[in-house]
């Protein structure tokens, strides 16, 4: 590991991590790798998390961060939820990750990308980048990924997007990422909340588009040399 | 990274002192003069990530209460606290609701109470920020650092804004500026940081504040020139292209 490379440059961290809103709520977008310098431990991790049934969060940085902030905003907006009396609105969520975030920026180092569906404001997208500096964005992008991603949502991105294209813009985009990004990889997972509930979405890697210099994956060698040669055509 | 593990600490990571070693999401230059009515503030609507233009929708000035505009440039964050501590300030103002209430003068002060008082702690709040109002028909202009550097002055800037835009006001500031002319001269500023400033972002809000209020300006982007004879060929004769 590079010990010292200039501890002052603000840095991404292993993985890509999206949310974008549409008419009618949010899609939320991951990769499932997480990596102990080269060696990746675990290929299918799960970096979308549930706060409320209304509010889920994206994770990226380190791992044992992301999941204890999560672990307590769970925790606060649980009685939060109680006191209230009814669903906790995305916007409260952010903030408490921000509170975290914020306060404890000299210790932490993870991004996050707060995503919900509220009866006040529809679907909202907060991202939350190192420091703990709250955005409300149309759409949010991060992790170490999200670096090849920002002239391609400069140029897809449109607003009011239906469910359908917003979901196909997501996993478009996190496959264009994990195809550059060393420290992305694996599956793509969407999460998408709106008035009617939440949907997650599993898309393996064999499911995503071949981009540039990507082959289609085969069994083995000797199916292709086995395979039949090419009919001579006729004029 | 150097903050998390310091090598020589027997104290346990709790007792660590705590202290902002640098800035993650920052905002470049404010810029603001005095004018015949009052202030004029401009700043643009960056929030750049280290050398990444990261976000271009954040609004780096907001109003005070009801007689102060705060510009603020460095760390997104540290403003974002700030703007609660100033809400705190002033919801206690208003709850004494004995018709007073702060000026740009109390807020500049209290301001530079809380940098300098971080400063001297060696955690600072990374912003250098500008102040500006107008009460009872005093115009008032005033700039913090970081450090708890404090002045006012006919027109302040903050980072770049203080030697690309400070010597274009020098020259071509003067008393009871009209609003017009006001507003071309920031935008002749903002100008010339677009151009020379790599952290400026070309989309802008000029806000004013005058004894009737606050107004900041929806979002908007200035025109570039490029179209000079010598930017076309700069190297013309040479061997190689410069």
């Amino acid at each position: 590991m590079d010990l010292d490379m200039n501890v002052n440059a603000p840095h991404s961290m292993g993985t890509t991590i999206i949310g974008v809103t549409y008419n009618g709520g949010v899609v939320l977008g991951a990769d499932s790798r997480t990596s102990t310098g080269m060696y990746v431990a675990n290929r299918a991790s799960d970096k979308i998390t549930q706060l409320t049934d209304n509010v889920y969060v994206c994770r990226s940085g380190s791992a044992a961060d992301s999941q204890i902030v999560s672990d307590y905003v769970r925790y606060f907006l649980h009685q939060h939820t109680i006191q209230l009396g009814q669903p906790a609105t995305v916007k409260v969520a952010a903030n408490l990750i921000r509170l975290l975030s914020y306060n404890n920026k000299n210790m932490l180092q993870t991004g996050l990308i707060v995503g919900g569906w509220d009866k006040y404001e529809g679907g909202k997208i907060y991202g939350i980048p190192l420091g703990g500096t709250l955005v409300e964005q149309p759409f949010a992008i991060g992790g170490s990924g999200s670096s090849y991603l920002y002239g391609f949502f400069d140029q897809a991105w449109k607003e009011g997007m239906t469910k359908e294209e917003a979901e196909q813009l997501v996993v478009k985009a996190v496959s264009l990422a994990i195809a550059r990004d060393g420290a992305s990889g694996g599956v793509v997972r969407t999460v998408i909340i709106n008035s009617d509930g939440v949907t997650r979405n599993f898309y393996p890697g064999d499911k995503l588009q071949l981009w540039h210099d990507e082959l289609e994956p085969q069994n083995s060698l000797l199916d292709i040399l086995n395979a039949p040669s090419p009919e001579p055509m006729n004029i | 990274m150097a903050s998390k593990q310091p090598e020589n600490s027997l104290l346990s990571p709790e007792s660590d002192s705590q202290r902002t070693l640098y800035p993650y999401v920052t905002g470049t230059s404010v810029v603001a003069l005095k004018y015949k009515d009052g202030i004029l503030m401009a700043a643009d609507m960056g929030g750049s990530y280290g050398s990444t233009l990261r976000y271009k929708s954040v609004e780096r000035m907001k109003p005070i209460g009801k007689h102060s505009l705060l510009g603020a440039s460095g760390e997104i964050s540290d403003f974002q606290e700030i703007l609660r501590y100033l809400d705190e300030l002033i919801l206690y103002d208003n709850m004494w609701d004995d018709g007073n209430s702060l000026g740009p003068k109390e807020v500049h002060n209290y301001l530079t109470r809380v940098m300098y008082n971080r400063r001297n702690k060696f955690n600072p709040l990374w912003n250098s920020l500008v102040l500006g109002g107008v009460k009872n028909g005093q115009k008032y202009l005033g700039t913090v650092s970081m450090i708890g550097v404090n002045f006012e002055d006919n027109h302040v800037a903050t980072g770049f804004g203080n030697h690309l835009a400070r010597p274009i006001l020098r020259q071509e500031w003067h008393e009871n500026l009209s609003f017009e002319d006001g507003v071309r001269l920031l935008e002749k500023c903002m100008r010339v940081l677009l151009y020379r400033d790599r952290s400026a972002v070309n989309k802008l809000q000029i806000a004013k504040i005058t004894e009737d209020g606050v107004t900041i300006s929806q979002p908007y982007s200035l025109k570039t020139y490029w179209e000079f004879s010598a930017f076309e060929n700069p190297a013309q004769g040479a061997i190689g292209s410069w």
